[in-house]
């Protein structure tokens, strides 16, 4: 990167240190924290759609789709989330072949399951058997953010739920006895008053997915968790200009201190967003804000 | 192979017990319930061994952050800042490699590395970080009036604590603390996918069902029973808690007792 890089042998102390962390590995990792911002950046907003269908769901009053609803919200937080990841992630790519492969080979005879083998016919392979790598890559990394968005569309949806009950019973009576349908009572009274009694816990579920994060790992993605290992593995002077030993301790360090950052960061934005919603709220927390000005 | 057979053989293969190669193919249902569950004795030693060391802690770093000294406070405050806002599975890989390599300093650090006691010394740690939160959260909300009247009644230093405080903080977290069992539980399926190895592939219930899914190449029968496994277990546990929590607060009127359940916004 830098131009006295050219012989590292000849370095020592910060210069040394300076062209090591900007060698091209080590822009990789750099770009997967990136990746990791991507992340947070898709799922969030396709989690918290997940979140609100499954409460809107959950609550409908038509009994099989709440059952759903109900069993989503359920299910999800009563197991392990990594072992949904590890799930979905198989899952959602078999499930999606197989659906390609009914529509593009309707007139394949042979059974998709042979044995331990899953067989779909070439053309509904996903992605295509000649595709590029960065396809691979795209694909690998849109079934990550699907996987997580279900996942925590489910803790998103018990929030939402719990906010929806949250909102006074009397502004929903009201509504109703000005005539309003269900649905202008969803959409205009329920949805518009739920969102203070949600943010609390929407916010501890940004906290939680931050530290999820790291999980992408399991999941096949290049993220910094791979980085990490590759780089801070022990390197020999045989296969790289800047040999060192076993560091991974130290890289583990800088993630453990990149998040402990980050989340910090987001508290105090979040703690600034509830202030701002909670003020002239008729809440225990309005009123503190009350008294305190 | 009849299932009996099955159970014997494999019944106790996570911690070492019984056939030693695991099964490589034509995979049976029994096979997959018999392994996975065996891996469930994993996740149990881990979660309860962490939730029983850490309450202590747990108490410890509450009553830390709650005191006036700040030799008391700052390092409580730090402790729950620093295992509360990264994530356990960074932590469990630090932790690793960090023994990794004191290891080579000492030999005494040999022990930590294999699992069963440095991820445990992890989980400790993390989970005595929440539940001292839970704590201190309980610790600021006892009602004035019960520590007036214990001061009317002359209680005063650790009599105080061990009779008024302490009692009524665990009552007011108790659901609280439930649902942190309950996340502790599912947090140690990460065990074996963090960088601590699984010697002679003993692993928790999620190895071996991982290990069945990449074998067989269908994730729809080894998930589901691990699944089942842990609503079991997530049951069992709210149960347990369920009892304590009625002895905790069966000295108050009946309607006023709190019910232990799921709440939505305190999580991990």
């Amino acid at each position: 990167m830098f131009s006295y890089c050219t012989d590292p042998a000849t370095l020592d102390g910060l210069t040394w240190l300076s062209c090591y962390l900007t060698t091209g590995k080590h822009l990789s990792i750099y770009w997967s924290v990136g990746t990791v911002l991507l992340l947070l950046a898709i799922t969030a907003p396709v989690a918290l759609m997940f979140g609100f269908g499954g409460a809107a769901a959950a609550r409908s009053r038509f009994a099989p789709l709440s059952w759903l609803g109900k069993a989503y919200i359920a299910v999800v937080r009563g197991v392990p989330d990594i072992a949904f990841f590890l799930f979905f992630v198989i899952a959602l790519d078999q499930g999606f072949e197989w659906l390609r492969h009914q529509v593009k080979c309707p007139d394949w005879d042979q059974p998709i399951r042979q044995g331990n083998d899953f067989v779909v016919c070439a053309e509904a392979k996903l992605p295509l058997g000649n595709a590029a790598q960065w396809v691979h890559e795209t694909y690998g990394f849109m079934l990550a953010v699907l996987t997580f968005s279900i996942v925590f569309g489910a803790f998103a949806a018990n929030v939402l739920f719990g906010a929806m009950r949250a909102v006074p019973r009397a502004q929903l009576e009201t509504a109703e006895a000005y005539g309003m349908t269900p649905r202008q009572t969803f959409w205009r009274i329920l949805v518009p008053q739920m969102w203070v009694f949600a943010l609390p816990g929407l916010s501890n579920l940004w906290m939680v997915l931050i530290k999820a994060t790291p999980l992408l790992f399991l999941l096949g993605v290049e993220d910094i968790v791979y980085w990490a290992r590759e780089l801070g593995g022990a390197k020999t002077a045989r296969f790289t200009d800047y040999p060192h030993p076993d560091w991974r301790m130290w890289y583990f360090f800088a993630l453990l201190v990149f998040y402990l950052a980050f989340t910090r960061v987001s508290e105090i934005v979040l703690d600034r967003i509830m202030k701002r919603l909670t003020h002239g709220q008729a809440t225990t927390g309005g009123e503190a804000q009350r008294k305190a000005a | 192979m009849s299932c009996w057979e099955t159970i014997a053989d494999y019944g106790l293969r996570s911690i070492g017990i019984g056939e030693r190669l695991l099964p490589r193919e034509d995979f049976t249902l029994c096979q997959q319930v018999t392994l996975i569950g065996s891996g469930m004795i994993w996740n149990i030693y881990f979660g309860f061994m962490a939730l029983f060391s850490g309450f202590f802690l747990a108490t410890t770093v509450a009553m830390g952050k709650a005191a006036q000294n700040p030799w008391l406070r700052k390092p409580s405050e730090w402790f729950i800042f620093v295992f509360r806002g990264s994530p356990l599975f960074i932590q469990f890989f630090f932790a690793y490699f960090l023994f990794l390599s004191l290891k080579s300093v000492s030999g005494f650090f040999d022990v930590f590395t294999s699992a069963w006691l440095g991820a445990l010394v992890v989980l400790f740690l993390n989970t005595a970080a929440y539940s001292g939160e839970i704590f201190y959260g309980a610790l600021l909300s006892i009602p004035k009036g019960d520590m007036e009247a214990a001061d009317a009644y002359g209680f005063s230093g650790w009599a105080r604590f061990r009779k008024i405080t302490w009692p009524t903080m665990l009552r007011l977290a108790w659901p609280a603390y439930t649902n942190e069992a309950i996340f502790l539980f599912h947090a140690t399926t990460l065990v074996y996918f963090s960088g601590f190895p699984a010697w002679k592939q003993k692993g928790d219930a999620l190895y071996y069902a991982n290990y069945f899914a990449d074998k067989t190449f269908n994730p729809f029968v080894p998930y589901p029973i691990l699944a089942g496994y842990f609503i079991l277990l997530t049951l069992i546990i709210i149960g347990g808690f369920g009892l304590i929590n009625r002895r905790l607060n069966r000295h108050l009127p009946q309607n006023t007792r709190s019910k232990i359940r799921l709440r939505p916004t305190l999580m991990r």
